[in-house]
């Protein structure tokens, strides 16, 4: 609660102080404008930027969606198999040294302008971060319950059901905490590069226009957005993890 | 019920025992007894099948098997109730995991909640009870393995004086009551004087027997008894020579302890 209270002074002073040095240097509206005017104007262009809004949004979530798909099954694959994740590891890591940018021009190449490349973009971008964290969690698991759970004769997807999932999913939600969060890039990157609507292609047509207003304005949207997905996975975090883990447990 | 030769094991050039040779009678209550770090959890590792064992063979009922895993019940330390599941969950897992009828086993486990003292507490999550409620709910689930053979690698010693004495007459009850064959490893020589049929008094490694005590006294035992307490100083002498680094006392095997 205390730490809440710091985060709010901390983020007024901020907001203040860019408003008062705003007024106090006279900086056009087109260089930076004031937090009052990005927010006024969040507001009244919300008819403009909800629409867009709400594609970018899709292909967040279906980003996301897209990721799970492809990574849960990798991750209880590679888990299951040491040698795959052995094999598949050094392409992984690789895959993560090349920037997003550079991707997202190739894939508006082989999906086109729609929702597709966008949606594969978020995807990819959320994939190794759940990938990671799943597959650590069900690698940290307890060694004595594996014992246990061996001894007890369970195979390999009741041990999942009963013992690994729960085990990593405090490491499986932290990851689609992350994986959330970044999404949004995902998604901006690829309507940046090519689209025809969302708050990318909104950002980069005002931008064009010297609209500063409407960017910064989109980027509060984003953020918004964000910040929902991320207390959305918090909250669903909270509901499904309702026990406490041991201290002796813990790695 | 279970005959082991030979059994060897080392890891790189640390030979942790060669050539153990040990028998557990049906429905007896070993206890192995030996100084910290001997092997004796190790020769769980290869009983369980959790390690490979380097040579030796176990029969099993009269079969040769690779180990015992499937074929055992196992109680440790640390309880490892899951945390998130219920008591009576954690107390049917083993039934669940086998296939068995699940609703026959609640029954079974609700009975035997009644019988530890925790009958209310089903549903309750380790979390909220006990450290000795939950080493009592572990004994349940390990009551609940379809299987007449339990390994105890020293499953009370996390506890405090008076709920690990009341677990003790628990414990006698599996063997009494339930009719299981109980191995069990302890550094607590009153518990092990106090519980067991047999004590094998384990030297360091390698690890083999130093001595053997049969204790055919009735069960519950009281510990002042004279004999006992002359057995304990004896252990206590050998053990305290071995972490003095003195191995000197009678080291002649099957020293043939026996009492009443």
């Amino acid at each position: 609660m205390r730490a809440n209270i710091f985060a709010l002074i901390l983020m007024f002073l901020v907001l203040g102080i860019w408003q008062m040095a705003c007024g106090f240097f006279a900086i056009p509206d087109f260089i930076l404008p004031a937090p009052y005017e990005i927010i006024m104007t969040a507001i009244i262009k919300a008819p403009v930027i909800f629409p867009n809004a709400l594609v970018t949004g899709v292909e967040i979530i279906s980003g996301i969606a897209l990721a799970l798909v492809f990574a849960i099954p990798f991750a209880m694959i590679m888990f299951a198999k040491p040698s795959i994740e052995k094999a598949v590891s050094p392409f992984l890591v690789a895959s993560q040294a090349i920037p997003v940018f550079a991707i997202a021009p190739l894939l508006i190449v082989w999906l086109g302008y729609g929702i597709a490349s966008k949606v594969l973009m978020a995807g990819i971008i959320i994939f190794f971060p759940i990938l990671v964290s799943l597959l650590e969690g069900f690698k940290t698991c307890d060694h004595e319950l594996r014992i246990l759970f061996r001894l007890m004769g369970a195979g390999f997807w009741k041990s999942m059901r009963l013992l690994y999932w729960p085990w990593a999913l405090p490491n499986f939600f932290a990851g689609l905490k992350v994986g959330v969060t970044v999404a949004t890039i995902g998604a901006v990157i690829g309507e940046w590069v090519g689209a025809q609507q969302g708050l990318g292609y909104l950002m980069i047509q005002a931008n064009a226009r010297l609209n500063t207003n409407l960017v910064f304005a989109s980027i509060l949207w984003l953020t918004a957005m964000g910040l929902i997905l991320w207390s959305f996975v918090g909250i669903l975090e909270k509901k499904i993890i309702n026990w406490k883990v041991k201290k002796e447990f813990l790695p | 019920m279970l005959y082991v030769s030979q059994l060897s094991k080392r890891f790189g050039k640390n030979e942790i025992f060669s050539d153990f040779n040990l028998t557990i009678p049906e429905n007896k209550f070993i206890v192995l007894i030996g100084p910290s770090g001997c092997g004796k959890t190790t020769l769980f590792d290869v009983l369980t099948g959790v390690t490979p064992m380097e040579k030796g063979n176990i029969l099993w009922k009269g079969l040769r098997v690779k180990n015992l895993e499937k074929r055992c019940a196992y109680m440790q330390q640390k309880d490892l109730l899951l945390p998130w599941l219920t008591l009576l969950e954690n107390a049917v897992l083993p039934a669940e995991i086998s296939g068995a009828d699940l609703e026959k086993s609640k029954i079974k486990a609700e009975s035997l909640f009644k019988r530890m003292g925790l009958a209310g507490y089903e549903n309750f999550r380790p979390h909220e009870i006990s450290g000795g409620m939950r080493q009592r709910c572990a004994l349940i689930r390990t009551l609940m393995f379809p299987h007449d053979f339990i390994l105890l690698d020293e499953p009370l010693s996390s506890l405090d004086a008076i709920t690990r004495r009341r677990l003790q007459s628990l414990l006698l009850l599996l063997q009494t009551e339930f009719s299981k064959t109980l191995l069990m490893i302890t550094h607590d020589i009153e518990e092990a004087l106090l519980l067991a049929d047999e004590i094998y008094l384990l030297s360091v490694q390698p690890m083999g027997i130093r001595e053997k005590f049969i204790l055919d006294s009735p069960k519950p035992r009281k510990f002042n008894d004279p004999l006992l307490l002359e057995i304990e100083e004896h252990v206590m002498d050998v053990l305290q020579g071995d972490i003095s680094g003195d191995t000197g006392g009678e080291t002649g095997g099957d020293k043939g302890y026996r009492w009443r």
